[in-house]
């Protein structure tokens, strides 16, 4: 069966979520989601230690040899990736059942279970697949079911957060897909593989290009790189608390990854940084993303909008590290893809468990929670720091391979602005540490401490942050391996 | 349109007919135009315009909601349900040459496989057409 791992990655999540649809019955739809959770992070794992021991791993779909078939393809790069999704997806499916069952329609929450477990296959899909037009494919599926997760949410207000989402979304997978189709005019194939090696004779024609601008534009509109996030503060804002904490651990990841593959391996790293001048026009938007959206975030009072705000700061780390066209560059963007999911992940969960007991994450609701949620507080702390990169934290991991990232080109400017944005980040985590901590609290004194269902979990993430932040040494190995496959092309 | 007799009778006439035209698209589909999305559009189609002749309630008692809800689910499970089979018989994900009744000519089996699969689609896409009909249709009928 081993054989087949690659394609039990997708297939699993895809089987359970008609089955999850099929059950009238809320925990048994649940019990099954977290069963296929589990069961594609170990699959994830043992790809990832195949591919670490053996190299690349290919599986053709339905016996048809690529380049003509359809081929999965796993290197060191998706198997990272596939981790990290599938970590997140066990960690918050548990968290899912008590979360869920307080925030959305008792009759609704089979169909939700199944819309989570869709996009889920659809983002491993996203990672694991070697062919281009899969790509879009697989992004339609995760984004459909992740606009019906966002429309779920509790306030009437997560419906247009999810129309607007959805219009954004689909002038980006329109790109993409309109760049996939300009390719293929160009070289016949659709084939990661093929099209690296069949791009070089062509790279002078305009098609190519303009290619390149659409995939760019298609993969940034999903990764919500500044000044292209409008859709993202809302939609998170409002989604259902476990569905934040997924989609914004997950789904800006994998378009990111999307990013990496398109412009990386199929272009190549000289294209895209010597003809192309990727470097140039993602540095500035990335510094802009870092200062502007860390300032908005400090102004926010909603605690999820701020989150959210300092999510599409954090991408601008992530494009910044591509932006340095180096190893360490690239090293400190995989890192972080893993660290910010870590954290992200950690902090919407204590969101979460605000949510569940008292209903609302505004910033004076939260007075005095620090007293009466001991434990949630406790977890935004941790994770806070490690947004902040306080050492022995994921955070301070991710912000060192960057600042070496950008010392090694001599940008010392560049490290100024990341240090600085770290400072804005204490900012505006401490003003919710104020308000938990400092502020007398209001409101009603019966206030009790989340569920252990929900404050377990989000402890699990909260330690994975401490415990990677500590012994960085393995995760930096495997995503510095990583970016030594993505800088010279396609592996063996 | 309830009053009216010749859309009435005409509509029962032609029913038939659209449902059996669905059905050779699905199964004429590898040697024409057609397959198994266009299919279950058709296939919809036939109940729509039931719906639109002799009302909502009287095709929901034939087609409940529940059950094309069912259908949505059931396609994809087939759909990757073949992928599974195939796998279990030895072959890689989809790979069709397993499902060949006569293994001298596993060739047959491309012909089967793609049937099984469009079957899948076939469903599916039926369930989604007639759900988002019902939905469409009914909106605002529960409050008044």
């Amino acid at each position: 069966m081993s054989a087949h791992l690659p394609i039990l990655q997708v297939v699993v999540p895809l089987l359970a979520a008609p089955l999850c649809a099929f059950l009238r019955n809320a925990r048994a739809a649940a019990v099954i989601a977290v069963l296929a959770s589990w069961a594609t992070l170990a699959v994830a794992l043992s790809l990832l230690g195949d591919v670490m021991s053996a190299g690349v791993i290919s599986y053709e779909i339905g016996d048809w040899a690529p380049p003509l078939g359809i081929e999965y393809r796993v290197d060191i790069v998706n198997a990272w990736v596939l981790v990290i999704v599938s970590t997140i997806a066990s960690v918050v499916a548990p968290y899912m059942i008590t979360s869920v069952e307080d925030e959305v329609e008792r009759r609704r929450i089979p169909l939700f279970h199944a819309a989570y477990l869709l996009c889920l296959a659809g983002l491993l899909g996203i990672t694991i697949t070697g062919d281009v037009f899969n790509v879009f494919v697989f992004l339609e599926i995760s984004s459909l079911s992740a606009y019906a997760l966002i429309a779920m949410g509790t306030r009437r207000r997560a419906l247009t957060a999810a129309f607007r989402y959805l219009v954004m979304g689909t002038v980006g997978a329109t790109f993409i897909v309109i760049g996939i189709g300009l390719l293929y005019v160009m070289t016949g194939s659709l084939n990661m593989a093929d099209l690296a090696v069949l791009l070089p004779e062509v790279w002078d024609s305009r098609t190519v290009k303009v290619a390149y601008g659409f995939l760019g534009v298609g993969c940034c509109l999903k990764l919500a790189l500044f000044p292209l996030h409008l859709w993202l503060p809302n939609a998170y804002a409002f989604a259902p608390s476990a569905v934040t904490a997924f989609l914004a651990s997950t789904a800006t990841k994998v378009a990111v990854y999307m990013l990496l593959r398109f412009f990386l391996t199929i272009f190549g790293a000289p294209f895209s940084f010597g003809v192309m001048g990727l470097d140039r026009v993602l540095l500035p938007l990335a510094l802009a993303a870092v200062v502007t959206m860390s300032l908005v975030a400090i102004f926010q009072v909603d605690v999820k909008r701020l989150l959210a705000y300092s999510s599409v700061a954090q991408i601008g780390y992530m494009v910044l590290g591509l932006s340095f066209a180096s190893v360490t560059g690239l090293t400190a963007t995989l890192l972080h893809l893993f660290n910010h999911a870590l954290m992200k992940g950690a902090l919407f969960m204590a969101m979460g468990c605000v949510v569940y007991r008292i209903g609302s994450v505004h910033i004076d609701a939260m007075a005095g929670l620090g007293k009466r949620m001991p434990w949630t507080m406790a977890a935004f702390v941790v994770g806070g720091l490690s947004l902040v990169g306080v050492p022995l934290t994921v955070g301070f991991v991710s912000k060192w391979f960057l600042i070496l990232g950008a010392l090694e080109r001599g940008w010392w400017p560049v490290a100024v602005v990341v240090l600085l944005a770290s400072v804005l980040a204490l900012v505006y985590v401490w003003r919710v540490v104020e308000a938990a901590y400092f502020r007398p609290a209001g409101g009603d004194e019966g206030t009790r401490e989340a569920p252990w269902r929900l404050l377990v979990p989000t402890w699990v993430l909260v330690g994975a942050n401490l415990y990677f932040g500590i012994g960085a040494a393995r995760t930096a190995r495997v995503a510095e391996r990583a970016a030594e496959v993505l800088m010279t092309g396609v592996g063996p | 349109m309830r009053e009216e007799v010749v859309v009435r009778v005409g509509a029962k006439i032609l029913v038939p007919f659209i449902i059996m035209f669905a059905l050779y698209v699905h199964f004429h589909g590898d040697y024409s135009p057609g397959g198994g999305f266009q299919a279950g559009v058709i296939l919809a189609a036939a109940f729509v315009l039931l719906a639109l002749v002799y009302g909502l309630e009287a095709v929901q008692r034939v087609l409940p909601p529940w059950f094309t809800r069912m259908c949505a689910a059931l396609g994809v499970l087939i759909f990757a349900g073949v992928g599974v089979v195939t796998m279990l018989l030895g072959h890689n994900y989809l790979g069709y040459n397993a499902l060949a009744p006569d293994p001298t000519h596993p060739e047959h089996g491309q012909h089967y496989g793609i049937l099984l699969v469009e079957l899948g689609v076939l469903v599916t896409v039926f369930g989604v057409m007639v759900t988002v009909f019902y939905l469409f249709a009914g909106r605002g009928r529960e409050n008044s």
